[in-house]
């Protein structure tokens, strides 16, 4: 009986430990959740700013069309950029995203897809390896401040790969940032374009400089990886905010666990306490 | 009050300039441009240099390491690079990004994978174990 609240009290205190460290993650989690949001809010100037030049360049007549606004007729092999997170203890993000993932993943197969990743964060590395796919360029440990050189490598495979025919559509699967709360999985197409309903009727282009050719790859290059990052860039503040609410929780259950200890290990004494009374009791009855 | 026009410039790591102005200079492909309002359509790359934006008495700089710039009659937007960028480096991140995927899925059997999965399975093993015993022992008890 002794023996069994001593294990208890052990449990207690493991449980506290535990209990100390999620809450010191949770913190920390959303002090680095701030961080993040902000400098959220600092890309999407950028992000918008090139979103409105695209769009101006749909309104134009130019009289060279680029290959990333024109579809393709058939679709034999698609690339697919996958944002996720370095670390773990982030609750369901990155599930939540391999799962989206999947069906698309079975869709392109019965259709006879071939399908080409581009993996961001260690986590989606890990889940390809033991899930297996055509890996054919990756990028992880961005830190918490990460920049967009360091994704350009990923992205140029990606495009290159695009521009020599070897694949024909370009998707980009990450977390958007609902609320703290709530982050969405979403997988969408980047390359071809989406290109908006031209507006205006006036014929109009603009003077390139030093050629239409180059300017508006340039133009398109940077979209692309302003979307790519932008994309990184959210992913990381819905990875702080899921890991801040999966640390309240543990830190909760944690707590929760802890009182039911407590209650099984005072109940633990008691009972020791009446039977050792009861043992008196009898003892002297039988004096 | 002079004829103005909205000028955006911004980076991927933040907006450096928004507002109105009366003229902008800036390098392009083809040498500097000086660009004033009511500017016809122009698309170019810019190169590393200085973006000046004058507004009234103010004169502002801004030095950016490349990008581009997009002119509409009545708005400039500046797409400013956060870094140098060449195509040689860009070949250079490409191959590399190229031989971490390699790198990353040959190695999915390595031993150090081994041994972090034996390390995380022995762990999890234990806390298994724990609390079965700490189940069973207050089962016995009653207690649970």
């Amino acid at each position: 009986m002794a023996g069994g609240s001593k294990e208890i009290r052990a449990k207690i205190k493991s449980v506290t430990n535990t209990k100390k460290i999620t809450k010191a993650m949770e913190m920390v989690a959303a002090s680095k959740m701030r961080k993040a949001q902000a400098r959220m809010e600092a890309t999407k100037p950028y992000v918008d700013k090139v979103k409105r030049v695209i769009t101006h360049v749909a309104g134009a007549h130019p009289e060279y069309k680029h290959p990333y606004t024109q579809e393709r007729e058939t679709v034999k092999r698609v690339g697919l950029v996958v944002i996720s997170s370095d670390r773990g203890l982030c609750g369901g993000l990155n599930s939540n995203l391999f799962r989206a993932i999947l069906p698309k993943l079975k869709a392109w197969n019965e259709q006879g897809v071939e399908v080409e990743l581009a993996l961001v964060g260690n986590k989606a590395q890990t889940f390809f390896r033991s899930y297996g796919g055509n890996v054919v360029a990756t990028v992880s440990d961005l830190g918490d401040t990460p920049h967009i050189e360091d994704l350009v490598g990923t992205i140029k495979v990606v495009l290159d790969k695009f521009d020599e025919g070897d694949i024909d559509e370009v998707y980009l699967a990450s977390n958007t940032f609902v609320n703290t709360m709530t982050q969405q999985p979403t997988v969408q197409q980047i390359v071809p374009l989406q290109a908006e309903e031209k507006t205006d009727d006036s014929r109009w282009d603009y003077l390139y400089e030093p050629d239409a050719n180059t300017a508006l790859d340039l133009l398109m290059r940077r979209y692309i990886e302003a979307t790519v990052f932008g994309a990184v860039v959210e992913n990381a503040s819905c990875e702080q905010s899921a890991r801040m609410i999966a640390m309240k929780n543990a830190t909760d259950n944690a707590g929760e666990m802890i009182s039911d200890l407590k209650l099984s290990y005072n109940k633990a004494r008691q009972a020791a306490i009446t039977a050792e009374i009861s043992e008196i009791v009898a003892g002297s009855a039988a004096v | 009050m002079a004829v103005s026009m909205q000028v955006d410039i911004v980076s991927a790591e933040g907006e450096l300039f928004s507002g109105k102005a009366e003229m902008l200079f800036a390098q392009a492909a083809d040498g500097e441009v000086g660009i004033m309002p009511h500017h016809t359509q122009f698309l170019s790359s810019l190169k590393p240099g200085t973006v000046r934006v004058v507004s009234g008495d103010e004169e502002d700089h801004f030095y950016i390491s490349g990008g581009i710039i997009e002119i509409q009659p009545s708005v400039v937007t500046v797409l400013a690079d956060t870094a140098i960028r060449a195509a040689d480096i860009d070949e250079a991140e490409a191959n590399a990004a190229k031989q971490r995927a390699e790198e990353a899925m040959d190695s999915a059997k390595t031993e150090t994978d081994i041994a972090r999965a034996q390390v995380e399975l022995a762990e999890a093993v234990a806390q298994i174990q724990a609390v079965t015993k700490l189940r069973d022992r207050l089962h016995k008890t009653g207690l649970a």
